[in-house]
């Protein structure tokens, strides 16, 4: 027996059990159709939903410190009947503001825009757009979203402990994080983080895995790699960035348990706490961070590239019009990948890194513009003079490429080891990275989710509402991080409790409340799209037709509501690159039809 | 020639079949051992980094010189049994991965039963080890005065030695000397130990006949592919802490 039988007979039995599972789809039980489903659209939905709830829960958390922030004079009753302790007489407890900010970093960052951005991206476009009756292996899949599903229920609980949930930063930089008698969110808390992280990676992991395995041996006949949508070539990326850093993460994980209950001194060295000298020696903090931003930086790409994917796909089909340079956003995604895993120290300039080895990481840092500009420019020429429909999927992804610029511009200020002297842990970072990854990728997830909803859920989002949510949403971000670079500039600090007590910067306290103002506006349009999406899955305007975009990909020529094995018939094959829009006259041709005689090539 | 040669390549990559020629299971499993290297990577790059940080380490003809029912100085001896051991433990496992190909179902029972009881001996052997390092009792000077010592994650008997009332006697060494050892040969063991389940699993399933009524016996391969990668490990492990 060879490889070749065992591959050719695989492939077969995927033939079989979608057949068998379409035929048999009235059979299935609600537990196995909707909880322990293997069918990767309805994974999808479950990594979509669970990132939602975490996404508002997140989200509030902002609310409230900016609370604090804007108006740190000021009690709030409703926050005590809220916290209960933790604002007593609706004051916010300092330990519990940095619970909140460590928080909201981390469910954002792991939760929301990882798990909750390519969970529902890759289950739901891999199988559907390369050609595929599900992922490589429908179990693990499943398997990956119920470990997705134990860490949140972990860090959720831990949000409950009487000492409160891990509050040393989402960077949990350790002796702080070590050491229980540090404060209150290092100890119970800590420990409740550190176990949902590695559950987390584990889930991370078993998605990697099968994100990898289904790109490149379950695309459909003629399916080649540079046939593929560029949403499949960015989720392939993040997938390979997920499966080399998070395990990284996951020994300093192990590492630093050990440290925390264990006696070891991987991280600790020479520390007296409370008057009392620990018995640690020989341990470098600056280890884990070099161990935390391996994963870290890596991390930042995960999170953007399948915004960037989502948005070189919806501007495509909106703007009827072909990518502009495919081979180019194919190439820039690789060397962004590549550079990701090169450049981690520049979050450790002032550190007490070695300054000498600073200038490559500057150097290498600074070289992801390249790829990052060669894709802007791609976005902006695929617009330029195209017939542009101005869907609310459209709106998020342009208002994507323009938070993108704005906040990538930033990031080659902060990529010099000299600025960032000035600069490093002040609003100026915040605003930097709130606009390049965190508010361009939600509009790069939102993007996805009013462009694939039909698909999805067979209704329509209401237009009014969407268009509503996209206005005040990137007016609100810009109000929101534009102020914060002067913040920053002047010298505030990031992560501070109270600026009342220094005089240099009780000239931004108007402007701190202006921003807490629009945060809350922008959290209370989030509940509108949230209203939105649930109420359109039940009352939603029906799709009619199965290519209510004008679409050329594949996941398009599936019925309006597929079904587990998703095309009905043969799987289709593919004859051509997804992006022949405007081309011989023809609107769109889509990737089923073959080549004609005279048709131009591309 | 060069047509055909590049009609072939396309064909490869065009989609509708695997470009490896693999079944999407050993891909994953090639995958999967790609970031478990990275894990180990961490932990052995993090191990070197402070190891050379530091102005003193241990000496480990004089750290691993016990062997089992003799009190003869045996420097490395005993490690190095183990090591024949485990690798020795993926011989027998390629000769189940040959007896699968053949169809063999008594062939692959047998060596793939050697496997699973060469992963026991090793960890045995390590449950010895560590045993003898974490209870043995090693003289160092500590603050003027002679205490006996194991070799702990907070202890490490194996410092510089010093002359103390006419007797050359070790003062504490590094910690971080326990802490990396038994942290990274420990998460060894694991991945030793999740080895010797999944071994038996897969010989449980062979003795019920599944891969016989499958008609290959791929996963004994895939299993392979994890033991040769945690074999592959320990040498790496090996080289770290009893060589270099």
């Amino acid at each position: 027996m060879n490889n070749e039988e065992v591959s050719h007979e695989q492939s077969l039995v995927v033939h079989d059990l979608g057949h068998a599972a379409h035929v048999h789809h009235h059979k299935q039980s609600f537990i196995t159709k909707y909880i322990f489903s293997q069918d990767h659209k309805i994974i999808s939905r479950q990594f979509l939903i669970t990132g939602i709830i975490w996404a508002l829960i997140g989200g509030l958390f902002s609310v409230i410190f900016r609370l604090q922030l804007g108006y740190p004079d000021s009690t709030f009753p409703f926050l005590q009947d809220l916290l209960g302790h933790w604002a007593p007489g609706g004051k916010l407890d300092p330990e519990f503001y940095y619970a909140l900010v460590t928080m909201h970093g981390t469910i954002l960052v792991f939760f929301v825009l990882t798990a909750g951005l390519s969970g529902t991206f890759a289950n739901f476009l891999i199988p559907l757009q390369v050609g595929a009756r599900d992922m490589a292996s429908p179990f693990l899949n499943m398997l990956s979203y119920w470990f997705f599903f134990s860490a949140s229920i972990v860090m959720f609980c831990s949000l409950f402990l009487q000492t409160g949930p891990a509050s040393g930063g989402w960077t949990i930089y350790p002796p702080l994080s070590a050491l229980g008698d540090a404060m209150s969110g290092s100890k119970t808390g800590m420990d409740m983080w550190l176990a949902s992280m590695g559950l987390f990676i584990i889930s991370q992991l078993l998605a990697g895995l099968n994100y990898i395995t289904t790109i490149l041996n379950m695309r459909t006949k003629g399916m080649s790699m540079t046939r593929l949508p560029l949403t499949i070539w960015s989720l392939f990326f993040t997938a390979v960035l997920g499966v080399l850093s998070f395990p990284v993460l996951l020994s300093a994980v192990v590492l630093l348990l050990f440290d925390r209950h264990l006696g070891t001194s991987f991280f600790l060295s020479d520390i007296v706490i409370g008057g009392k000298i620990l018995p640690n020696e020989g341990g470098s903090p600056i280890l884990f961070q070099h161990l935390f931003w391996f994963l870290g930086h890596p991390e930042v790409y995960i999170i953007a590239l399948p915004a960037m994917g989502i948005t070189s796909e919806v501007i495509s089909v909106n703007s009827r019009k072909p990518i502009f340079g495919y081979m180019a956003m194919v190439g820039s995604f690789f060397a962004i990948a590549a550079l990701s895993f090169m450049v981690w120290a520049h979050h450790m300039f002032v550190t007490g890194l070695n300054p000498f080895l600073g200038s490559f990481f500057v150097l290498l840092t600074l070289l992801i513009a390249v790829p990052s500009a060669i894709k802007v420019f791609n976005w902006l020429t695929t617009l330029w003079k195209g017939s542009i429909r101005f869907t609310p999927g459209m709106l998020f992804a342009i208002g994507f490429v323009s938070l993108f610029i704005s906040g990538g511009l930033t990031g080659i200020w902060l990529g010099n080891s000299s600025l960032d002297i000035h600069l490093h842990d002040t609003y100026f970072v915040v605003a930097h990275f709130h606009l390049v990854m965190g508010v361009a990728s939600m509009f790069g997830m939102f993007a996805g989710v009013y462009h694939w909803f039909p698909k999805m859920f067979g209704r329509y989002m209401n237009n009014t509402l969407s268009y509503i949510h996209f206005w005040i949403t990137i007016a609100g971000a810009y109000c929101i991080f534009w102020p914060m670079h002067y913040e920053g500039l002047a010298g505030m600090p990031r992560r501070y409790y109270d600026f009342s007590n220094w005089e240099s910067f009780k000239m931004f306290g108007g402007l701190n409340e202006f921003i807490s103002v629009v945060a809350l506006i922008v959290f209370a349009t989030q509940l509108l799209f949230i209203f939105n999406f649930f109420y359109s899955i039940f009352k939603g305007r029906k799709v009619t037709t199965p290519n209510p975009w004008g679409a050329t990909t594949l996941e398009w020529t599936t019925p309006i509501r597929p079904g587990h094995g998703n095309w009905i018939s043969e799987i289709p094959e593919v004859y051509r690159w997804p992006y022949d829009y405007g081309k011989d006259g023809r609107d769109f041709i889509p990737q089923t039809e073959p080549v004609g005689e005279n048709e131009n090539r591309h | 020639m060069e047509t055909a040669l590049a009609r072939t390549k396309t064909h490869l990559w065009g989609g509708g079949r695997s470009p490896f020629n693999v079944s999407y299971g050993k891909l994953m499993m090639w995958y999967f051992l790609m970031s478990d290297s990275f894990t180990f990577g961490a932990f052995l790059i993090s191990y070197g980094s402070i190891r050379f940080s530091l102005n003193y380490w241990v000496n480990h003809n004089y750290v691993f010189n016990e062997f089992p029912f003799t009190e003869a100085n045996l420097p490395l001896a005993f490690v190095s049994l183990m090591t024949f051991i485990l690798i020795f433990s993926s011989v027998t496992m390629v000769l189940a991965v040959h007896e699968g190909h053949k169809m063999n179902k008594k062939g692959v029972e047998k060596w793939l039963a050697l496997t699973i009881l060469g992963g026991l001996c090793f960890l045995g052997s390590q449950a010895w080890e560590w045993t003898g390092l974490i209870t043995g009792h090693h003289k160092v000077l500590v603050d003027g005065a002679i205490q006996y010592w194991g070799t702990t994650v907070s202890h490490n008997p194996w410092g510089p030695k010093v002359l103390f009332h006419g007797e050359m006697v070790a003062t504490p060494g590094p910690v971080a000397f326990g802490g990396y050892f038994f942290g990274i040969t420990g998460f060894h063991g694991f991945h030793v130990f999740t080895g010797v389940i999944i071994n038996s699993i897969m010989l449980t399933k062979t003795r019920l006949g599944h891969f016989e009524k499958r008609g290959h016996y791929e996963m004994i391969e895939k299993a392979g592919l994890y033991w040769h990668f945690v074999d592959l490990v320990w040498v790496f492990v090996f080289l770290c802490f009893y060589l270099i």
